[in-house]
């Protein structure tokens, strides 16, 4: 399958007084069209970062050092600021997390989708408005007529939210990133936004990059998935996969931390012990040894950075992790009910065992 | 849209001109006890200026401008004239009050809509490189420029401009509002005033471009970490347009403020400047009121004064409620 966006090796630094923060710090990526590509990680992994990367949108003292940012034949990360103009908002278009700040508040919504057509079509003022009801008819708002004179101050945020995805759309683009699209609103609004983006695209075809920390929106929502920790990516594959045979001892934790409905009450919740180690001061390893149960000096976790590669036999599962890469077999300890599924794993393993021989 | 909002902007003023009344009433209160205190009365003045006034004179004087009644009944005669729009009488100057604030007035309001626009003007352009060239050349430079013009006391640029373009130069007059040596009509009047009006404006704007340009660049610098110029920039709009047409749009409402605020204390400032370029606005009548303690022309210029700035503020109100639509007026 051809690739509509392909990441190579991004490295977004911020050279602050305390040091350099390395944001994010060698992310793949990749993601075809029509496809949902979820994009994981807690707060201060880089997801975010990773997202404004694509459109250069990173501000001071933030700088993309080195990658490849590869679209349609170009690379992002070198085009000019006129055509990557001619490329933000058409052909990839982002959703912020905070619907009513990423508004400008002076201005009605209507005028704001309005801006977005005109600045990459030519067509007229009445026009532009026309196609403006329009899409935030499609995104379901009621009486769009109405709406699209309103203010952002006026509208609920699930409805801001609407009207934020209907600004993205607004140029049909190939690519639309969500940052965090639903994490402002309430549940049943965010079940509603997630409807909304999948049966959006579904009919553009457009490739969706979901940025989240939330994994039952992953579960819901995308194909594939990326686990980011620490500025690095450490985990990538078919979701289905992912959740039910995840290879890295984060992955393992992160679901472990979830999936607590079958736990006795009183019972303490699963964690990840420890935290999250500062950008400024990475340790040498792997990132995440210190906390990881696994982590041993004598597979080198805590002098070397592991590769990323793969681990099943068409490539499609991949992992940065040492006892991953030696043993795929080796799980993180699990919930019970995650447990269930060694019989698909064992087939894994003799496909691999074949191939090997 | 529009249409529907001057009803809306009706029942607003409509609101407001009731408050004005109690406002206005207060601050005429507060006027004549205050001066109540000030020593000496404007007979003192006529009498040390005549030279040769006996008490029975002064008394007399006094009697026939009715400064011997008591207080609460000057007080009385005050309000209730006041209520009636009449001003009074200067008997310094041999005029009604109001005919001579109204005289004055087109003066005062030509330095002060000059300076003001001069001001936000240069303000605004000065910010706004300031803040695109934050840290750099530019934005160094004009600091330096503005933290001058905020520390230069008013009345010594003043001088200074005077000494400059007047004496040395002779580029421009140093007083007066327009050339009284000859008779001008039309364009060539309008001339002559914009070039004495030039120096006094410039040195009472002085103050507020510096307080401007520190507003807008501050304004502008965080609007420009904002969400929703990211969101601009994000749509492919040029860095010009995320400029003038999101940041500084949002940047006018805090200088609206400001500019509310100011219109009241730049009538004080317009003292300073109109004493030293004998411009003939009401700051300088105010002064001279002062200086010979005629009390009725005083009240009458800080009452319409007062009156001046709550109608101002009632404007500014309804400017900034159509400039940012989560005002509700």
């Amino acid at each position: 399958m051809t690739k509509l966006l392909s990441i190579r090796g991004l490295r977004t630094w911020f050279h602050t007084r305390a040091g350099v923060a390395r944001a994010v710090d060698g992310v793949d990526l990749e993601i075809a069209p029509g496809e949902t590509l979820a994009l994981v990680g807690e707060s201060g992994s880089g997801k975010s970062v990773t997202a404004l990367s694509i459109l250069r949108l990173i501000q001071e003292p933030g700088r993309i050092v080195a990658g490849e940012i590869r679209f349609d034949g170009m690379n992002l990360l070198t085009l000019d600021d006129r055509r990557l103009r001619a490329i933000r908002g058409n052909r990839i278009a982002m959703i912020f997390q905070e619907p009513l700040s990423a508004f400008n508040p002076v201005q009605s919504i209507g005028a704001q989708i309005v801006e977005a057509i005109r600045l990459h079509r030519r067509t007229s003022r009445r026009a532009a408005y026309a196609r403006a009801v329009e899409l935030l008819e499609q995104v379901g708002i009621s009486s769009p007529d109405i709406r699209v004179h309103e203010f952002p101050h006026r509208l609920s945020g699930g409805m801001r939210q609407r009207a934020m995805i209907a600004l993205a759309l607004a140029c049909k683009p190939d690519i639309l990133i969500a940052d965090e699209p639903t994490t402002a609103l309430d549940v049943t609004t965010q079940a509603q936004i997630l409807d909304l983006l999948k049966s959006l695209q579904t009919e553009n075809g457009m490739g969706l990059l979901l940025i989240t920390h939330d994994l039952s929106v992953v579960a819901e929502t995308a194909d594939r998935a990326t686990i980011m920790y620490a500025g690095r990516v450490v985990e990538e594959g078919p979701v289905a996969t992912l959740f039910t045979r995840p290879s890295h001892p984060y992955t393992a934790g992160l679901l472990a931390s979830v999936a607590i409905d079958d736990l006795p009450p009183g019972e303490r919740l699963p964690e990840i012990p420890g935290t999250v180690p500062s950008l400024l001061a990475m340790p040498q390893g792997c990132a995440f040894a210190d906390r990881c149960p696994k982590a041993s000096g004598a597979a080198g976790c805590f002098t070397k950075a592991p590769e990323f590669s793969a681990v099943s036999p068409r490539g499609e599962h991949r992992v940065a992790c040492f006892l991953s890469a030696m043993s795929p077999a080796w799980r993180f300890p699990v919930p019970a009910e995650r447990k269930t599924l060694p019989r698909e794993m064992e087939e894994d393993e003799k496909i691999k065992a074949k191939e090997a021989a | 849209m529009i249409q529907s909002r001057i009803p809306v902007v009706l029942k607003f003023l409509r609101r407001r001109l009731w408050q004005v009344a109690p406002v206005v009433l207060g601050i005429a209160l507060l006027n004549f006890l205050i001066l109540q205190l000030a020593p000496g009365d404007v007979v003192d003045v006529l009498a040390g200026e005549a030279g040769a006034a006996t008490p029975e004179y002064m008394a007399q004087l006094r009697a026939s401008f009715g400064l011997d009644k008591p207080v609460p009944a000057q007080l009385f005669y005050y309000l209730k004239n006041t209520a009636m729009l009449d001003l009074g009488f200067s008997f310094r100057q041999n005029m009604p009050v109001l005919q001579l604030i109204l005289e004055r007035l087109p003066a005062t309001l030509v330095l002060m809509v000059t300076a003001m626009s001069v001001a936000a003007a240069s303000g605004l352009v000065l910010g706004v490189i300031s803040a695109r060239c934050v840290h750099r050349a530019a934005d160094r430079v004009i600091s330096v420029f503005v933290l001058i013009a905020y520390a230069l006391p008013t009345f010594w640029l003043g001088l200074m401009a005077i000494v400059l373009f007047s004496a040395k130069l002779g580029w421009l007059p140093s007083s007066g509002m327009t050339d009284i040596s000859v008779e001008l009509t039309g364009l060539d009047y309008l001339l002559d005033v914009a070039k004495h009006a030039l120096l006094p404006a410039l040195t009472l704007a002085t103050f507020y471009l510096a307080v401007y340009t520190k507003l807008i660049r501050t304004a502008m610098l965080e609007y420009f970490g904002a969400d929703f110029i990211r969101t601009a920039r994000a749509k492919g709009a040029t860095e010009i347009r995320i400029t003038l047409f999101h940041a500084l749009r949002n940047a006018l409402l805090p200088l609206m403020t400001m500019l509310g605020l100011q219109l009241g204390s730049i009538l004080s400032g317009a003292v300073l400047v109109e004493s030293v370029f004998s411009w003939p606005g009401l700051g300088r009548l105010a002064f001279e009121s002062i200086l010979a303690r005629d009390f009725n022309l005083l009240l009458g210029i800080l009452l319409f004064s007062s009156v001046m700035v709550t109608v101002l503020n009632i404007c500014v109100d309804v400017v900034y409620a159509s400039l940012d639509p989560r005002i509700e007026l």
